[in-house]
């Protein structure tokens, strides 16, 4: 669905006057193969290039070497653009910046219009993506009377209504209290789930990725490590020297674990450790 | 110098159709060098609350005291009131503006009025106070990383030498060293300096493990107002008004549910350990 060949990019840095200062290389050598449907979760401290690569999925920016196919497309390619677009959409971390309609229905609408769907079609497509993301009874309300969950879950239909195969979620709970957090990862799990759509999340909690298929980590521009989510929380050590974190689930174990008590590594939810607790006491 | 808020409340829009009740007939008492968490969910009136504790809202009625004197009344001096109780908002780094650092950061104290070489000593102050490296002063704040960025943006309000600190959301959008490093920055300035600690929060794991006390905001009511082991001993409450308890309440909640014998009112991680440990006979 997405891969990245040997993928690099360079911002050049320029002082007041224009001229080159210096070339930062925000992604090093990225080479990534995501299959269709499946769930990867992205981790790395901030300026580790996470956002960078992330916009090259859809072609917002273009790599200084290597190439990135959407789909079997080359991103550079001009006349695949809008395909791709259409195919990888994206929702970014703050839900004021991407709601542009004054009735929430208009909003998502957007999208489909701007593709020149016929306008019946584009009512069903706002129909059925509001259902999704559950905002159905708010299609006729204005997004200003929104909570921070519900106007992030009215971006995403905006997206899903452009029928994309693959959905990059840039950091979409940063700004949102615990339950529009809930919301919204249960948007994206059931995106996955129910419609096979890929899913790529960008994200500095580190609950929110246990339900992942597979978990990159990077740093300073690099892959440095990949793995499902237990191989990753396993290490929790090496996920502090990049300035991260597990779940405190995974925590609690680790320090009973060094504490002595006979835990095995990357225990990732409460019930696994309820029951992990459970089979010691037997 | 303590916060008293006597039955304020606030309308949104008064007199219009579209009049909206934000805060409900609050009353609280901040004393001097508390470490305090707010919480609630979004638009329940953490930040209306905040507003009105500096003066950049005057409430519909009621009163707001500091250190004993109305800060609504006309011959208050609510510039003074500002320096005092320093505000620093969500994503504060977006208010940077000057071309180095250190201008930045001078620029609070030299509206204060103060002369030209208190504002700098107090600017070079507060940038150590945050942690901030002396090479990086006559960078460009547009240069640093995220967490560097806020590190500026708060010694910014430091330097305007408050009594009470006001951090709205201080680790939203940071990776969680650097929310780590901006909690500890935080819970040193409240050690060694004395100041009086507000911390508006999303994150209950970050409260539980940093505050002493705990007010909980719902539709523009205090719903809870105590310790944080009290607070969180109402997680089913808590749950049904948007928000939650620290992962590790929830945990010993359940452990205690399948028969083993442990605390259920902790709320930090150390806590947790130890109490586990206990019931394993390992302590």
């Amino acid at each position: 669905m997405l891969r990245t060949d040997k993928l690099v990019f360079e911002y050049i840095r320029r002082d007041e006057e224009g001229n080159v200062e210096g070339i930062t290389r925000a992604v090093d050598n990225v080479n990534l193969d995501v299959k269709p449907g499946e769930f990867i979760a992205i981790l790395g401290h901030n300026g580790s290039g996470k956002s960078t690569l992330a916009k090259h999925f859809n072609a917002l920016l273009y790599p200084t070497e290597g190439e990135v196919f959407v789909d079997g497309m080359n991103t550079e390619d001009d006349s695949h653009l809008w395909d791709i677009r259409q195919e990888a959409g994206m929702v970014f971390q703050n839900p004021d910046n991407q709601i542009i309609g004054q009735v929430v229905e208009e909003d998502v609408g957007f999208g489909p219009e701007n593709m020149g769907v016929p306008t019946q079609e584009i009512w069903e497509r706002v129909e059925e993506s509001l259902k999704t993301v559950g905002m159905l009874q708010f299609r006729k309300s204005s997004p200003n009377h929104l909570s921070g969950g519900q106007k992030q879950r009215v971006s995403i239909a905006g997206v899903i209504a452009m029928h994309p195969k693959c959905i990059i979620f840039d950091e979409p709970t940063a700004m949102l209290d615990p339950n529009g957090r809930k919301e919204v990862i249960r948007a994206a799990r059931a995106l996955n789930q129910v419609e096979n759509i890929t899913i790529i999340l960008i994200t500095h909690y580190m609950e929110e990725v246990i339900y992942a298929d597979r978990v990159f980590v990077m740093d300073k521009g690099h892959v440095e490590m990949t793995g499902t989510p237990r191989e990753i929380f396993s290490q929790v050590d090496r996920l502090k020297e990049l300035r991260l974190g597990v779940p405190q689930v995974t925590l609690l174990a680790h320090e009973l674990k060094k504490a002595g008590l006979p835990l095995p590594d990357g225990v990732l939810t409460r019930e696994e450790f309820v029951e992990e607790l459970k089979k010691i006491k037997r | 110098m303590s916060i008293i808020l006597d039955h304020v409340n606030y309308i949104y829009d008064e007199d219009t159709a579209m009049a909206h009740a934000a805060l409900i007939d609050v009353c609280l008492n901040i004393p001097d060098g508390q470490f305090v968490g707010l919480i609630g969910h979004t638009g329940s009136g953490k930040s209306t609350l905040i507003q009105h504790m500096n003066g950049l809202e005057k409430p519909t009625s009621g009163c707001v005291f500091y250190d004993g004197k109305d800060i609504n009344d006309s011959d208050y001096d609510k510039k003074s009131l500002r320096a005092k109780v320093g505000l620093v908002f969500q994503y504060p780094e977006h208010q940077l503006f000057e071309t180095d650092c250190f201008k930045d950061v001078c620029f609070g104290p030299k509206n204060l009025g103060l002369p030209q070489k208190e504002v700098e000593l107090r600017a070079y102050e507060a940038l150590k106070q945050v942690g901030f490296d002396d090479e990086y002063f006559y960078q460009s704040p547009f240069d640093l990383s995220g967490g560097q960025k806020r590190r500026v943006a708060i010694a910014g309000v430091l330097a305007m030498k408050p009594e009470v600190l006001i951090l709205d959301e201080p680790t939203a959008g940071l990776d969680p060293k650097g929310r780590e490093d901006i909690l500890n920055l935080i819970s040193k300035l409240h050690e060694e300096m004395g100041i009086t600690i507000i911390l508006v929060s999303h994150s209950m794991d970050d409260v539980a493990n940093y505050v002493q006390r705990i007010i909980v905001m719902n539709k523009g009511r205090v719903a809870f107002d105590d310790e944080p082991k009290e607070v969180f001993k109402h997680y089913k409450e808590l749950e049904e008004i948007g928000l939650a308890a620290p992962q590790v309440t929830y945990v010993m909640q359940e452990l205690h549910e399948a028969g083993f014998p442990v605390d259920t009112d902790v709320t930090t991680l150390e806590d947790a350990k130890n109490e586990i440990l206990k019931a394993f006979g390992k302590c």
